[in-house]
């Protein structure tokens, strides 16, 4: 029993101490922002990596993600001959929620993985060392260009992933549920424009926006804190991405709820 | 055991009053259950090329890491210079780590940067060079080495002597006062062995730098280096000249000489 309890503070302490330098990371890594300019180079690359790379996979997903809340939505509203409401569901899911969600697993699973990957194999390879060693803090020269990335694309992807979703369904909309596109997008619209906006962009959109650019961080703050603290050869690259995976699905979620909870109550 | 400073240097001329470069006082690491160093204590001074040998596992890259706040240990002091390394803010760690060079088993070369912008890299960031001024520094560098034309090669490009080298070239551009080698013949060839041997006593003769050189490679311990020291069981059980070394009729020393063999002639 005492063992017990014993590994049970030490996975807690372990937890806590893990959380406390991820969070550390973060503002080291803002602080470093300054010297973004003179890291321009490695930020062009990671726009390139966080934006660029991901974009067919998101165009795919968002398209079809569209596609099918159309399907299986039009299905049950046209049981109720309330086909119409349709765009508004489609337009008001995604901005709000769908979007910024499947863009953040998307981000996750292709761009943090790989960011923990990375990182994790430069820490055994002590490139890491190498870099600490010649007074290069790595939190200024691997993590600020990546965390400056995420934090601009992800809500630029997510915009993409809403448009893109929304034409989908417009699709599907004109050729399941003989919805014209045109009366679709005025639907679309007009949901969107019936919230409150600040500068001209509705709630709905904002809100799914501020959600994506704290996905961002999230995803990049916690792929490479879990990269920098891999230890023990490609077994420990390996359990550094699969933590980065899991810990940037569990926490994009738990934030998720509370952001919309924080926005609309 | 000759003190270093007793011996001449390399043109017959007596030594300066020798200044302690780094020293580490009764030092204490450990990993989870495993004692890998044991109250040991060590002094390099000023200019001399300083070889660490020992069989694996003994704690030998360990000292290194030590020594440039990679590690810290349990018990003990470790000074560089007049500055005390164990237990440093971060920022005295940067002004020691700005003074250090060190090359690594791995050499550590950037993956994502080619030859050239590994050597430039400290110049980048630490100091206000032109970008042609950083070029012709760097051109200086792996010429230096010998690999001027591998500059815009990358690092996965490189056999393993060539990483070396770029590696060595990097920490040149640092401009260091001391430099740590750890294992920098590891897995080369004897030619590629006798050229890296080579490049450090060239190094030390020509940039007058302190270094430690660990290694396992014992042509490589005689060539570069001033004088050799003997880890076993966590502690520096022996240390002398070169020649000294040679000769010894230490047990462990032997031992480690003839590659754990009994000596010809001799009781097992």
């Amino acid at each position: 029993m005492t063992r017990f309890f014993a590994f049970l503070g030490e996975t807690i302490e372990r937890a806590v101490l893990g959380a406390g330098e991820t969070v550390e990371l973060l503002f080291e890594s803002t602080l470093y922002v300054r010297h973004a300019w003179k890291r321009r180079r490695f930020l062009l690359d990671q726009l390139y990596t966080c934006g660029i790379r991901p974009l067919p996979v998101v165009l795919v997903v968002a398209l079809f993600t569209g596609m099918i809340l159309a399907l299986q939505t039009g299905i049950e509203l046209e049981r109720f001959g309330a086909t119409e409401r349709i765009a508004s569901i489609i337009g008001l899911g995604l901005c709000r929620e769908m979007g910024p969600f499947m863009t953040a697993l998307i981000l996750t699973a292709s761009v943090g993985a790989g960011m923990a990957a990375e990182l994790g194999t430069m820490k055994v390879s002590e490139e890491i060392d190498a870099l600490e060693i010649m007074s290069i803090e790595p939190a200024s020269f691997l993590v600020m260009p990546r965390l400056v990335a995420m934090s601009v694309l992800a809500p630029l992807l997510t915009l993409v992933t809403d448009v893109v979703g929304v034409l989908g369904g417009c699709l599907v909309s004109a050729t399941r549920l003989r919805i014209s596109p045109e009366t679709y997008m005025n639907h679309v619209v007009d949901s969107l424009s019936s919230t409150l906006t600040i500068f001209d962009l509705p709630k709905d959109l904002y809100t799914g926006l501020t959600k994506a650019f704290v996905f961002g961080v999230i995803i990049a703050t916690v792929g490479c804190a879990a990269g920098l603290k891999a230890s023990g050869g490609a077994i420990g690259v390996g359990r550094a991405t699969r933590t980065a995976v899991i810990q940037s699905f569990l926490l994009v979620i738990v934030v998720g709820y509370y952001l919309t909870s924080f926005f609309y109550t | 055991m000759t003190s270093p400073d007793a011996r001449p240097t390399d043109d017959g001329e007596p030594r300066a009053p020798s200044e302690v470069m780094i020293r580490l006082a009764g030092v204490h690491k450990s990993f989870g259950p495993k004692r890998v160093l044991v109250g040991v204590d060590l002094e390099v001074v000023r200019g001399e090329t300083f070889v660490i040998v020992g069989p694996s596992g003994t704690g030998k890259s360990c000292l290194l890491k030590l020594i440039v706040g990679l590690m810290a240990p349990e018990q003990g002091e470790v000074w560089l210079g007049k500055q005390r390394v164990d237990g440093a803010t971060r920022q005295t760690l940067h002004e020691v780590r700005a003074r250090v060079g060190y090359l690594f088993q791995s050499s550590a070369l950037i993956n994502w940067l080619d030859v050239g912008e590994n050597v430039a890299l400290p110049l980048t960031e630490h100091t206000r060079l032109r970008p042609f001024e950083i070029e012709r520094r760097v051109d200086e560098y792996l010429a230096m080495v010998h690999l001027q034309p591998s500059k815009r090669q990358m690092p996965a490009e490189l056999s393993g002597g060539q990483k070396r080298r770029a590696a060595l070239a990097r920490v040149l551009a640092g401009a260091p006062t001391v430099i740590l080698y750890d294992e920098p013949t590891a897995g080369l060839d004897p030619v590629m062995t006798a050229n890296i041997s080579q490049l450090i006593r060239k190094v030390q003769r020509e940039l007058g730098v302190t270094s430690i050189l660990v290694t396992h490679d014992l042509p490589c311990a005689y060539e570069a280096g001033d004088r050799i020291a003997m880890v076993d069981g966590g502690k520096i059980v022996f240390q002398a000249t070169a020649a000294e070394f040679q000769k010894t009729d230490h047990p462990a020393v032997r031992h480690f000489l003839n590659g754990g063999r009994p000596p010809i002639g001799g009781k097992s």
